[in-house]
């Protein structure tokens, strides 16, 4: 299908982006690759793309002391390879090969799929694991949203209109910290049929799983269990994942304590 | 509503200037404005992979890319790296082991098979079926590519 | 001539072998692999106008009103049109033929007129300058609908309470039954009695080129020329011509490359009638290409069924009956001209196919719906057939705790019983279901498999190996289709040309979709002839050209154009060599063509090159005796006559890994066994059926196609249909058994769709021995994790 007709806009200053961004049907293109398709289908029709790829101040992997910051244009693939990114945040290289496949991760960024917030993708359950820091601008200046507050629901985020999110920041990880990240599909590359990001630190555990709700969710009642039994029983609580084409509520549960299961003992 | 927009890009190695309608994907661009048929449309979800191309070294779906955004960048089609002879070897184990049935999944299995051949000379065969895993071809079922691929890396026997 | 002609080879060899047997890569493929190819949407046309169809958002609708005021005003728009403004150009079809006896199917036009019955239906044309401006204005098309019943689910269709086509009395499209007496007392009496149902999901093709047309009406002289993916340009010919009212031989119809097919573009569909019919409408070429969201909408489904199996057997393993009840619900039109019956028929024809019982009853129903319509996709009936089968015929292997490879070998038609007719009615001329068994056993190494699937099912790693024989429809005569009133050719012919530099040019009425028919033709050819396979081009796919014939389907194109094409090139070695004796004034029996010369028959001296010959006989006539008239281009035609359909026999092996705790199966490796007779390129065979296997793979494992309660298709798109992808695909190891068949000089016999028809029984029989350690079977296709899990009881 071809895309219904749309202007097109590509600014050169961040200013000029949040301006254009708060007009009426306007939609924010970074990588593309969820939007692109949305528009071939006809499932949106936005009068204006504001093509943000210009803005170099959104690119770029740093280590500030122990913060790692990855700006919102950051793709899949330079998140893979960056060598940042691998000594301190190695669950989201784990995360990147389950990410679609290579010509898409050569597009698609870490900004877009948190914006984008599909609760069967990889990056918003890894933000969430992570306890990790979503910057947003405006106008109005900068705001930082914990990964918490930032899913809000079936692709519905805390950003308001004339937001763009700008940066992701990730507490590095400590030497005696584990991180497990598990995903199963059908296919490699599918989008997940559930999939569970882990973090322990400090002796918690947390349990972002995705696939699993209308947003990536941390299993609470399961991460403060005191073993796995009741970790697994406990999930029942954290969990009630929405059928979707070909799993049922109760399979995904199943699955969910299959996982859990599985990186138990790594954490 | 909609203006076309001038964009300035280098196609196969010459430069193209035009006024491109914003949302016309890359590869109807190349298809319908130059004449560049090789690459192909199956799905227009980025899903099957048949439109890959490369932009600026890396691999893409030409269908998942306006082809506004493609200003400034050098667009690299199958008909591009078959003249220049990048692809001769890969052609060449294709055509020899039939890794190729209809020809419409080829143009786009080739660049995929040239992007692992630069970034991962050393792949296994199970990491050849991993690359290849965002590329759809309904009549091989695979296993001729992943020979030919195979024993482009590691030679033969 | 009063001298004896020397043969051209000893009595009992059939031909010079030449290339054949030989894996020589396609010639055709080098263009394919620079992107050079020409695929229809490739093509550009002067005055090129593009069309886009306004299709039924409902499952059955009465089209109360369509408003185009808006659409007609669209930039780019050319002109909007409804179901009665095409039908001015285009007359209805009904798909039935005489030889399914009852079948009943209402008229369809190109444009539903009154009421849309599928949610995909096209109900109005929009053609516009460009594709993007066509689709803009479908978009402003109003429609006031009347929404109807819709009949989703097959039990309601066969039960009737909503009728879909009310002047039909019922919803049953065909149905057959089929008894050779006998059955319910052998039943009665038998020791062991099995019985299981299976559920087969609802497909598709996805071929990844969409469906293609661009047909170009000339009203200067009445003639159209048409561009069209199909399998069978001769038959699209046909029905243009009768549908469309312009004479046969003005009606040229030109196949390019295509990109896939199986089966899926051998069918007429109304919106490519539609697209022909404008352009006459409209006196210019207008395209149309299916997109990707249309195909999973409007591309033929296929295979949906449900089948109750019962087998009997004595203690000692003998199978002695089955019993066969098949519902299948197609969509709410039997499809043009081939009709959505034969799917259906095969079934009934073809369960039990490998094995010696002679006791068979087969009741088979065939029910409208209003999801998308379904015809003929690679294998057809046989997919179904061969896994109800060998599942069955597994699960009583398994009451009787004998190895199933064995139980198969106690019960497979012996190697020397030949000719035979199988309960059906189908005959066999001969078969080697024994050698291909054996063969399979040895290549798999089945007992090694077997001793560490046991090893392993000590650590719970649950392997299974499913084994699948199969009997195969190929090289059909007209018992297929021509007897039933089709005009569909069952016979191909090849016309061989000798050009003046001594190349040959091979026309065949047989069409390419990759396969490689036109790599094997130009083998048999330059084989048949005596020149080397560079000195060879071939046409197929334009009827301007080509012979008359049927073009690909039903694993045909070796086996019969291949023998046209073997028969046309020993006739014109034959003129040639009239020709080089005139030129030569020596004895033709003295001579031979051989690697583009003529020869001395007996001491192979190089006596002219081809290209001398050439010259001679088409630029120097003059040089040859007055009554001497040198005839360069030969054509023979072939039809299969002494069975109705060639059979062929083969025998698959699955391996799989199953996790009990995903319910996600491992495919560890495939292995097929095939006997197709003479085997003119073995990689191409092969990869045939490797890629035939992935295919069956996706049916037994990833792909149906999901409509709700009320017949919205859910999983339209290729994100959520499944298609098998490299990452999950097994290697596949190929064998063969070469059992020729005697009724061609050839010995061809079909293979095209043997992989299909036997991986789903293969995949299911593994995975149900994987789970059998765990008391839990799965007997509907596809085998997701879902259906494993709440087989094994792990979900509730």
């Amino acid at each position: 299908m071809k895309a219904a007709p749309f202007a097109y806009a590509k600014p050169r200053a961040l200013e000029e982006a949040l301006d254009l961004a708060a007009r009426p049907n306007a939609k924010i293109l970074a990588g593309g690759q969820s939007l692109i398709p949305s528009l071939n289908m006809r499932l949106s029709s936005p009068e204006l793309l504001v093509d943000i790829n210009g803005l170099d101040e959104l690119k770029g992997i740093r280590l500030d002391k122990d913060t790692v910051r990855i700006g919102a244009l950051t793709t899949h693939a330079d998140i893979g390879k960056s060598d940042v990114v691998k000594k301190h945040l190695p669950l989201l290289v784990a995360a990147v090969p389950h990410i679609a496949h290579p010509a898409i991760r050569n597009r698609g960024t870490i900004g877009g799929s948190l914006a984008l917030a599909d609760p069967a993708a990889e990056y918003p359950a890894c933000a969430l694991a992570l306890d990790a820091t979503i910057v947003v601008t405006s106008r109005k200046g900068q705001r930082q949203i914990k990964a918490a507050d930032f899913f809000k629901g079936l692709f519905e985020t805390a950003l308001k209109p004339g937001e763009l999110l700008t940066a992701v920041e990730f507490k590095a990880q400590k030497k005696d910290d584990e991180s497990a990240f598990l995903e199963l599909a059908r296919r490699q590359g599918d989008y997940a049929t559930i999939g569970l990001a882990a973090f322990a630190t400090n002796g918690t555990k947390r349990l972002a799983y995705f696939g699993a709700g209308d947003r990536p969710i941390l299993a609470q009642y399961a991460a403060k269990a005191k073993d796995l039994e009741s970790a697994k029983a406990a999930l029942a609580k954290d969990l009630q994942p929405p059928a979707d084409l070909y799993h049922s509520s109760a399979t995904k549960l199943h699955l969910a304590r299959v996982l859990l299961e599985r990186a138990w003992n790594t954490l | 509503m909609e203006h076309a927009v001038e964009a300035t890009l280098t196609v196969n190695g010459t430069e193209v200037r035009r006024r491109i309608e914003p949302r016309q994907h890359l590869v109807d661009f190349l298809r319908d404005e130059l004449g560049l048929t090789g690459s192909h449309i199956g799905c227009e979800h980025g899903v099957c992979g048949a439109c890959t191309v490369r932009v600026n070294g890396e691999i893409v779906r030409g269908c998942l890319m306006l082809a506004v955004q493609a200003d400034g960048c050098q667009v690299e089609t199958i008909e591009g790296l078959s003249d220049s002879g990048e692809l001769a070897q890969l052609q060449k184990a294709f055509h020899e082991r039939n890794a190729l049935q209809c020809g419409f999944c080829t143009p786009a299995m080739l660049l995929a098979a040239r992007d692992l051949q630069l970034r991962n000379p050393r792949a296994s065969r199970e990491q050849i079926r991993e690359h290849l895993s965002g590329n759809y071809c309904r009549c091989t079922g695979y296993q001729a590519i992943v020979d030919a691929i195979e024993e482009v890396l590691h030679g033969k026997g | 001539m009063g001298r004896a002609e020397l043969p051209l080879h000893a009595p009992g060899t059939q031909l010079d072998k030449g290339y054949i047997g030989q894996s020589v890569p396609r010639p055709n493929a080098q263009r394919l692999l620079q992107g050079r190819g020409a695929f229809t949407d490739d093509l550009r046309f002067p005055r090129l106008a593009h069309v886009a169809f306004f299709r039924s958002p409902h499952a059955h609708a009465r089209i109360r009103k369509l408003d185009f005021s808006k659409a007609v005003k669209a930039p780019g728009v050319i002109g909007v049109f409804d179901g009665r403004a095409v039908a001015e150009y285009c007359t209805p079809w009904v798909a039935v033929l005489a030889h399914l006896k009852g079948i009943k199917s209402p008229p369809q036009h190109a444009i539903a007129i009154e009421r849309a019955c599928w949610q995909g239906e096209a109900c109005a044309a929009v053609v516009a300058e460009s594709r993007s401006q066509a689709e803009d204005a479908v978009a402003l098309v109003e429609a006031d609908w009347e929404e109807l019943p819709a009949v989703i689910d097959m039990d309601e269709s066969l039960a009737g309470r909503t009728v879909i086509h009310p002047e039909l009395g019922d919803n049953i499209c065909f149905k057959r039954e089929l008894d050779t007496g006998g059955v319910d007392e052998t039943f009665a009496k038998a020791d062991l009695v099995v019985e299981e149902t299976y559920g087969f999901g609802r497909h598709t093709g996805v071929c990844l080129e969409g469906r293609a047309i661009l047909a170009d009406y000339n009203a200067g002289e009445h003639s159209l020329t048409v561009y069209h993916a199909t399998q069978a340009p001769h038959m699209m010919q046909d029905i243009f011509s009768r549908h469309l009212g312009i004479p046969e031989a003005s009606v040229r119809v030109i196949t390019k490359d295509v990109g896939g097919s199986y089966g899926i573009k051998v069918h007429v569909y109304p919106d490519e009638m539609a697209t022909a019919a404008l352009s006459v409408m409209l006196r210019r070429p207008v395209k149309f290409v299916a997109d990707r969201l249309e195909s999973f909408l409007s591309d033929i489904h296929a295979r949906e069924h449900r089948a109750k199996v019962r087998l009997a057997c004595t203690k000692a393993g003998e199978i002695l009956a089955f019993e066969l009840d098949d519902l299948t619900p197609i969509g709410p039109y039997s499809v043009y001209p081939r009709t959505s019956g034969i799917e259906g028929n095969q079934v009934v024809n073809l369960t039990g196919g490998p094995y010696k019982h002679q006791k068979y009853r087969a009741k088979m129903h065939v029910v409208f719906t209003n999801k998308n319509v379904t015809c003929q996709y690679r294998a057809v009936g046989h997919p179904i057939a061969v896994a109800l089968t060998e599942a069955i015929v597994d699960l009583a292997a398994h009451k009787l705790g004998m190895d199933p490879a064995e139980f198969r070998r106690k019960n497979m038609i012996p190697d020397d019983a030949y000719p035979y007719t199988f309960p059906s009615g189908i005959k066999f001329e001969q078969l080697s279901h024994h050698q291909t068994l054996d063969k399979l056993l040895a290549l798999m190494d089945y007992k090694k498999l077997r001793d560490e699937q046991a090893a392993l099912r000590k650590k719970k790693v649950y392997r299974g190996i499913g084994i699948a024989a199969m009997i195969e429809v190929t090289n059909p005569s007209p018992a297929f289709y021509g007897v039933g009133g089709a005009r569909i050719s069952a016979q191909d012919g090849a016309t061989l040309r000798l050009e003046p530099t001594g190349m040959l040019t091979v026309m065949c009425s047989v069409t390419e979709q990759g396969q490689g028919t036109e790599a094997i033709f130009a083998q048999i050819a330059a084989s048949a002839v005596g020149v080397s396979m560079d000195k060879v081009r071939v046409i197929t796919g334009d009827t301007g050209v080509t012979p008359y014939g049927g073009g690909t389907w039903a694993s045909r194109g070796a086996g019969i154009g291949g023998e046209a094409v073997l028969l046309a090139g020993r006739a014109l070695r034959s003129n040639m060599l009239d020709v080089a004796a005139a030129i030569l004034k020596v004895d033709k029996a003295e001579l031979d063509v051989r690697d583009n010369a003529v020869v001395h028959k007996l001491t192979q001296e190089e006596k002219m090159p081809l290209a001398e010959l050439g010259r001679v006989g088409y630029f120097r006539p003059d040089t040859l005796p007055p009554d001497f008239q040198a005839e360069l281009t030969v054509t023979r035609h072939y039809t299969p006559r002494q069975y109705g359909f060639t059979f062929t026999n083969g025998v698959q092996a699955s391996l799989v890994e199953v996790d009990p705790d995903t319910g996600l199966v491992k495919l560890l490796k495939h292995w097929c066994v095939e006997d197709c007779g003479t085997v003119i390129n073995p990689m191409l065979v092969d990869e045939q059926i490797r890629g035939g296997v992935v295919q069956g793979i996706g049916a037994a494992l990833y792909e149906e196609c999901l409509y709700d309660a009320s017949g919205q298709l859910l999983n339209g798109n290729m994100a959520d249909y499944l298609v098998p992808m490299a990452l999950e695909m097994p290697d596949i190891v190929c064998a063969h058994i070469e059992t020729p068949t005697r009724q061609s000089q050839l010995g061809a016999k079909g293979v095209g769709e043997a992989g299909t028809a036997g991986a789903p029984g293969a995949v299911m029989n593994a995975v149900n021995d994987a789970l059998s350690p765990l008391d839990a079977r799965v007997t509907s296709m596809p085998f997701t994790p879902e259906r494993i899990l709440r087989a094994l009881g792990r979900v509730a």
